[in-house]
């Protein structure tokens, strides 16, 4: 009984290093080829990529884990040569920071008054927001575009910015979170004279710091990751993003573009690394049911 | 009598600073996505947009008989029935495995957690290095067949993006696993160890069946970002894939990019309906799942 036992941790063990290396590979691949000469990734990847530089092409891929001579040629063209990419990078900063500051904003004064107040009509309210937050880009693409060009914001960034300050998402997730709050600590604030803002400032906010860091970093990853609202959106504009960007550098730079993806990386991977308990915690949170 | 009227002045007061608290967001929804999308159901129901001639469904009837819309409704359709199964049941699989008492636990969790993060951009170079036509899988596969498959370029195109798919989103789902499984009543499985309960047994008859509210949530998000797949296929493959990855948002791009607002319209309804049904079928379904176990 106790060896059957055994075995099966070790199996399971086992299948973990398995995965472990599936789910790192790419990831750690995208940074060691970064680092790789030029002329390297030519000669590794020319079947595959068109490269510019000639030279020695070999006749079978070479997928490699450690360069042959660690490099930082590809980032200093990045940063230095081509500042173009460095501009891209620029604009996906300036896209996300706001939304995610912004966004976060109006999530916690809305989840506050959807948690301080229940009623048929706010909690319908909050049931379409449900609704809202669950529709593809292929519904909320067509009335983001319409607004847009009302306004004449087409091909600015405003028009990414906009409906995401008020996109549906972190105020479902923060309202999941201060309905934890006891309800006999707002209570109490009430009974020592706290206004309604006092209340949500002093007494609310400060109960879901962890929360808000958690949705900051969801919120983060998903528009960094962004391409569909770009491609509509931004379509001819010096304002697309490097997600969006990256994908048009293959011909020729190949190297570079390695460089870039990992420089994209970097600030997400940064934010997981340090706030991945929250993260877990935020996620977790959210689990059983949508309803709210 | 006075002291009902006090109470209503009460409730209206709150009634009124709850506004005050929900205002800046309904504002904002109300201005960026309801007034529009009224005037989406309204554009497709008429003719043109300068012309303005009521047609009632021939919007529609035109959607429903465009070969591209088809082909695209089609292969949406066909990845999401092959990707939300796995995306449940692998990630379910992966927390489960990650409940048994081995080392490196918690560096497991990172590890398969991790490509949340990875912007998808970042990762394609990879992917293309892998299953190009001259790559790295066909390498291997010369090893054993003498065919090699331009993956991109065949009938397996959507497993490619398949892969990509899952290695993204399976971490997030074992998450929301990993805490779902946690919430189950110790005490529960502790019995069913005391009467010699089968491992089988306890995941069958007991996690699995206070999972299910997990299970239906992770379905639905699963269902969404199969929805949103546009994106892998569109860095993996550009705007014009094979055919077997043209996907609904390729077609409201190029739509996008003739400004047919009859046709997006449409098209922007009737997946409105579609997913108002799914959702609210996958609503009933938690009711009806969660009937015995919640209270």
């Amino acid at each position: 009984m106790k060896k059957k036992r055994y075995f099966s941790r070790g199996v399971i063990f086992l299948l973990c290093l398995v995965f472990s290396v599936a789910f790192l590979l790419p990831t750690v691949l995208t940074i060691t080829n970064s680092f790789m000469s030029e002329s390297e990734i030519a000669s590794n990847y020319g079947m595959i990529f068109s490269t510019t530089t000639g030279g020695y092409v070999s006749k079978t891929v070479n997928l490699k884990f450690i360069p042959d001579k660690v490099t930082f040629s590809q980032y200093l063209t990045g940063l230095l040569r081509s500042p173009e990419y460095l501009l891209k990078f620029w604009n996906s900063v300036i896209l996300v920071v706001p939304i995610v500051i912004f966004q976060i904003a109006v999530a916690s004064i809305t989840a506050y008054g959807f948690t301080r107040w229940r009623g048929r009509i706010r909690s319908g309210i909050f049931f379409f927001y449900v609704i809202l937050m669950l529709m593809p880009y292929q519904v909320t693409l067509v009335p983001n575009y319409l607004v847009s060009s009302w306004l004449g914001i087409i091909n600015t960034r405003w028009s990414i910015i906009l409906p995401g300050i008020f996109a549906p998402f972190s105020v479902f997730l923060l309202t999941k979170f201060m309905r934890r709050i006891p309800y006999s600590l707002i209570e109490a604030a009430k009974v020592d004279g706290a206004g309604e803002w006092e209340i949500f400032t002093k007494i609310c906010l400060p109960q879901c710091r962890t929360a808000l860091y958690s949705i900051a970093i969801l919120v983060f990853i998903d528009y960094w990751n962004m391409v569909e609202q770009p491609l509509i959106l931004l379509e001819d504009s010096e304002a697309q993003p490097l997600s969006v960007f990256l994908s048009n550098i293959n011909s020729g730079e190949i190297g570079l573009a390695f460089a870039m993806a990992t420089i994209y990386m970097v600030p997400s991977l940064l934010l997981f690394l340090h706030g991945e308990e929250y993260l877990v915690e935020g996620i977790a949170a959210n689990s059983g049911s949508v309803k709210g | 009598m006075k002291k009902s009227g006090k109470q209503q002045h009460i409730r209206r007061q709150d009634f009124l600073t709850s506004l005050a608290f929900l205002s800046p967001s309904l504002l904002g929804v109300g201005i960026f996505f309801v007034v529009p999308f009224g005037v989406v159901v309204y554009y497709s129901m008429i003719d043109g947009v300068g012309t303005r001639v009521f047609v009632g469904l021939e919007n529609f009837q035109k959607l429903f008989s465009n070969a591209a819309f088809l082909l695209a409704a089609k292969n949406t359709l066909h990845f999401s029935l092959l990707a939300v199964p796995l995306a449940v049941v692998l990630a379910l699989g992966l927390a489960v495995m990650l409940e048994a008492r081995i080392p490196l636990k918690s560096q497991f969790r990172t590890f398969f957690l991790s490509p949340m993060m990875v912007p998808v951009a970042s990762v394609v170079l990879i992917w293309q290095v892998l299953f190009n036509y001259n790559g790295t899988v066909n390498e291997l596969l010369l090893l054993f067949s003498e065919e090699k498959i331009d993956w991109l370029l065949s009938e397996y195109a959507p497993f490619v993006v398949l892969l990509l798919f899952l290695w993204k989103n399976l971490g997030y789902n074992m998450i929301l696993f990993m805490a779902g499984l946690s919430n189950i009543p110790k005490e529960l499985l502790e019995v069913a160890d005391v009467e010699g309960a089968s491992e089988a047994y306890k995941f069958f008859a007991i996690k699995l069946r206070y999972l299910s509210p997990t299970v239906l949530f992770v379905t639905i998000l699963s269902l969404i970002s199969s929805f949103k797949v546009f994106r892998e296929v569109y860095l993996l493959a550009g705007d014009y894939p094979y055919e077997s990855l043209y996907m609904l948002q390729h077609f409201m791009n190029n739509t996008f990019r003739s400004l047919d607002y009859q046709k997006l319209s449409a098209a922007a309804v009737v997946m409105a309906g579609v997913m108002v049904v799914v959702i609210w079928l996958l609503f009933k379904a938690e009711d009806w799942f969660g009937r015995d176990i919640e209270g």
